[in-house]
């Protein structure tokens, strides 16, 4: 028997919960008050100002082409990249389909080769584990790697109020923890801000830095270097994230290109890695498929310089104490949705960011979170839950640039139009938006009404007075798209009515 | 070949002289061109902007008006886009498969117009005169959601008389994405700015695409800046003939009125 068009699920879902025919009661997202996963200001307002700095839009302009070149000419040479990515794709949907059996895995592994695993509900509860590992060595510093989680959490500011210092070694992230700024990139942190503009920086907060430091890079290099090796030799605990998990051996991965990383995976004795749960892949071999599609996306490289790869603890060689804090932070939520799961698949290239025209325009600092660009779009809403960061989803124009360059083929364009849905939907109390386009909607599927409406719609065109188009102040919502677009005047006729009418017969 | 032509809700009520080429262009190519009059809306802008619920009856009405039609025509890529990629997803989503399985059906004999001529009817020059100088842009949903790739050019290289000129940045968007252009004014008014200042580096007359929504945009940048060179669609340049040159040579495409 056919399903009748009229009829609708019959039990009553909670807003954002999947259409699968249960009963969902809703899962926790990541707590508000802690860690960098909400702005303060709604996404067109961040930007407004953003758009507004010459000096922002250059330093971006300039940073994305030149990435994008050197991405596009490495992918390129790759014969099978597109069989690649659908490879990296099924992996991140296979591995997700039994998280919570490769979680285990890697827990049990981990734990075989010396580690402790530690579960983490929330960035509170995983802050507070690591405060409390760093206290236990009775250190009241540690050095931090490069990492995304970490930053997601609010870690440093978590440390600091124990009293911890962290000092970033990824040269990006040290401009922008010594410029007291914060990240404006998945991989390029300090995208926004050029070479002058680092060596003000340098010049104003690093002690005993040479007065006649000038931009070249090279010399900013050597600065930042002479200040971290200082740092290194004497950190007693590290801090980390993670780039992959493998479960079957409890590998954890770090790719990166300055070294700096590998100088606290290896001297500390004691290392604490922060890992979201999405990143683990069940298999060795899997790192295959994700160590060729990752480099290229991200950096542009065929390799990166520095893939370090540990297990647990080794007598006598690296920290002899390893913690891995497994977090979730509203990830779980995320893959309790049926579109917006892919978000999860994120291996955190940020080539997104790079080919995306809003990003590159309003640059990372708009979008409020640690994950900017199409990505963060897709992924910060969804560990917040949809209403905390309603603006983002809307933060693009869907051109369609960001899922063609995914290594993992993430539908970001049909994901922020779930989301956008779903904000729609969550609403309790009708918008005057809502009120239009519930208008709209039985307008478009009525012809007589619709041609009733067009008609009306061509009397607009007696605004212009008998010019080509419609004068300018306009009231709103129009005049968002009259205060920098003409819009023409529109026809007394509409085409459908014109042909009918000389067909009549 | 009897074609059903699809105007769209914004070149029927905005811009009625592109679905006007777009017959003409069919007839003169040999075609019998029938306008279904009960057509309104694809239902992208409710699905897009997250009224994918609302968009349900808007799709059954395009359904419904076009049950029957041997091939649909649109003269736009991201309405046609729309068809292929949404219209089923919507409708399925609302438990309303019936409306689904018709949807997907009728969008495997929906074209977009360049993808049309090219692959259906296997034509490239269409015998149109337009003697201006052009550059094409190429819109996000025609070039990334329906690959119709260089199509439109193959098609404007045959154009006599058309000086056809490469518009640099050519793939970045341009600003417009439905509510997008209101929703985020500011961003979107940066990227218009970007692509007009692409399109003036030209020195072209003419800024051709193949959807109007993006051209209404692009155009009504240029417009307000009282810049010379204007909008017109690729349905509008390929319509074009000898015989409908306008006295005054102006940019205005040759369509019979």
């Amino acid at each position: 028997m056919a399903i009748s068009a009229a009829s609708s699920d019959p039990t009553p879902l909670a807003p954002g919960a999947p259409r699968s025919g249960t009963t969902f009661l809703g899962l926790p997202t990541a707590p508000r008050g802690v860690g960098h996963l909400r702005g303060t200001q709604s996404f067109p307002d961040a930007a407004r100002t953003a758009l507004r700095d010459g000096q922002l839009r250059a330093n971006l302009g300039r940073a994305t082409t030149t990435i994008r070149g050197k991405r596009a000419a490495v992918v390129a040479e790759v014969p099978h990249w597109e069989q690649l990515r659908q490879a990296g794709k099924a992996l991140k949907a296979a591995t997700m389909a039994r998280l919570d059996e490769h979680l285990e895995e890697l827990e049990r592994q981990v734990t075989a080769r010396g580690g402790t695993v530690h579960w983490a509900r929330d960035a509170t509860e995983a802050n507070r584990i690591v405060t409390g590992l760093v206290r236990a060595t009775g250190s009241d510093e540690v050095v931090k790697v490069k990492s995304m989680a970490t930053q997601e959490i609010g870690l440093n500011e978590a440390l600091e109020a124990a009293g911890i210092e962290a000092i970033e070694t990824d040269l990006a992230e040290l401009i922008v923890q010594l410029g007291e700024d914060s990240p404006s990139h998945i991989l390029v942190p300090a995208i926004h801000k050029n070479r002058s503009e680092i060596r003000e920086i340098f010049s104003r907060t690093i002690p005993g830095v040479d007065p006649g430091l000038t931009d070249e890079p090279r010399q900013l290099a050597m600065a930042a270097r002479t200040h971290l090796r200082e740092r290194f030799l004497c950190a007693r605990v590290a801090v980390s994230g993670a780039n992959f998990a493998v479960a079957e051996t409890g590998t954890l991965a770090v790719v990166e290109s300055e070294g700096n990383g590998r100088m606290c995976l290896t001297l500390p004795q004691t290392l604490i890695t922060v890992m979201g749960i999405e990143k683990v892949v069940p298999r060795w071999e899997d790192l295959g498929v994700f160590l060729q599609l990752l480099p290229r996306s991200s950096t542009g490289e065929r390799m990166n310089p520095y893939t370090s790869l540990w297990a647990g603890v080794t007598p006598g060689d690296g920290p002899q104490d390893f913690h891995l804090v497994l977090l979730d932070n509203g990830r779980t939520a995320v893959l309790a949705d049926e579109v917006g799961r892919e978000a999860l698949h994120c291996i955190r290239c940020s080539a997104c960011l790079n080919v995306c025209p809003v990003y590159e325009r309003a640059g990372g600092h708009a979008y409020g979170s640690v994950y900017p660009g199409p990505i963060g779009a897709v992924l910060s809403p969804q560990l917040t839950g949809v209403e905390d960061n309603a603006s983002l989803p809307y933060a693009s124009s869907l051109c369609g640039a960001c899922y063609d360059v995914c290594p993992v083929a993430i539908d970001i364009p049909s994901i922020l139009v779930h989301l956008r849905a779903e904000h729609v939907e969550a609403q309790t109390r009708p918008t005057a938006e809502a009120v239009a386009f519930r208008g709209l909607s039985r307008v478009m599927s009525n012809p007589r009404l619709w041609h009733l409406a067009q008609r009306a719609a061509g009397l607009g065109r007696f605004l212009a007075r008998g010019r080509p188009t419609l004068p300018a102040a306009l009231p709103p919502p129009a005049s968002a798209w009259t205060r920098t677009r003409d819009l023409p005047t529109p026809p007394g006729r509409s085409f459908v009515q014109q042909w009918t009418e000389e067909h009549r017969s | 070949m009897r074609v059903a032509l699809f105007a769209t809700c914004l070149v029927d009520t905005m811009v009625p002289q592109v679905a006007r080429a777009t017959a003409t262009l069919l007839e003169r190519l040999g075609h019998e061109v029938v306008v279904p009059p009960t057509q309104a809306c694809c239902g992208q802008m409710h699905v897009n902007t997250g009224y994918r619920r609302e968009a349900v009856p808007i799709v059954a009405n395009h359904v419904r008006a076009f049950t029957g039609a041997e091939a649909v025509v649109a003269p736009s890529g991201s309405c046609v886009a729309s068809i292929h990629h949404q219209q089923a997803m919507v409708a399925r989503r609302a438990g309303e498969h019936a409306l689904a399985d018709e949807a997907e059906a009728l969008a495997a004999r929906t074209y977009e117009l360049s993808q049309f001529l090219v692959d259906v009817l296997g034509v490239v020059d269409v015998g149109a005169y337009y003697p201006h100088r052009v550059t094409y842009h190429p819109t996000c949903h025609s070039l990334r959601l329906l690959r119709v790739g260089d199509r439109p050019l193959q098609l404007l290289r045959a154009v006599r008389g058309l000086d056809l000129v490469e518009l640099p940045g050519a793939e970045s968007c341009c600003g417009f994405g439905g509510t997008f252009a209101v929703k985020n004014a500011d961003t979107s008014t940066a990227m218009l700015t970007d692509k007009m200042a692409n399109v003036l580096s030209t020195h072209a007359e003419v800024c051709t695409a193949g959807d109007s929504s993006c051209l209404m945009h692009i155009g009504g940048g240029l417009s307000r800046l009282r810049s010379g060179t204007r909008t017109v669609h690729l349905a509008e340049i390929l319509a074009s003939t000898e015989e409908h040159m306008s006295p005054t040579q102006t940019t205005a495409p040759a369509v019979p009125a």
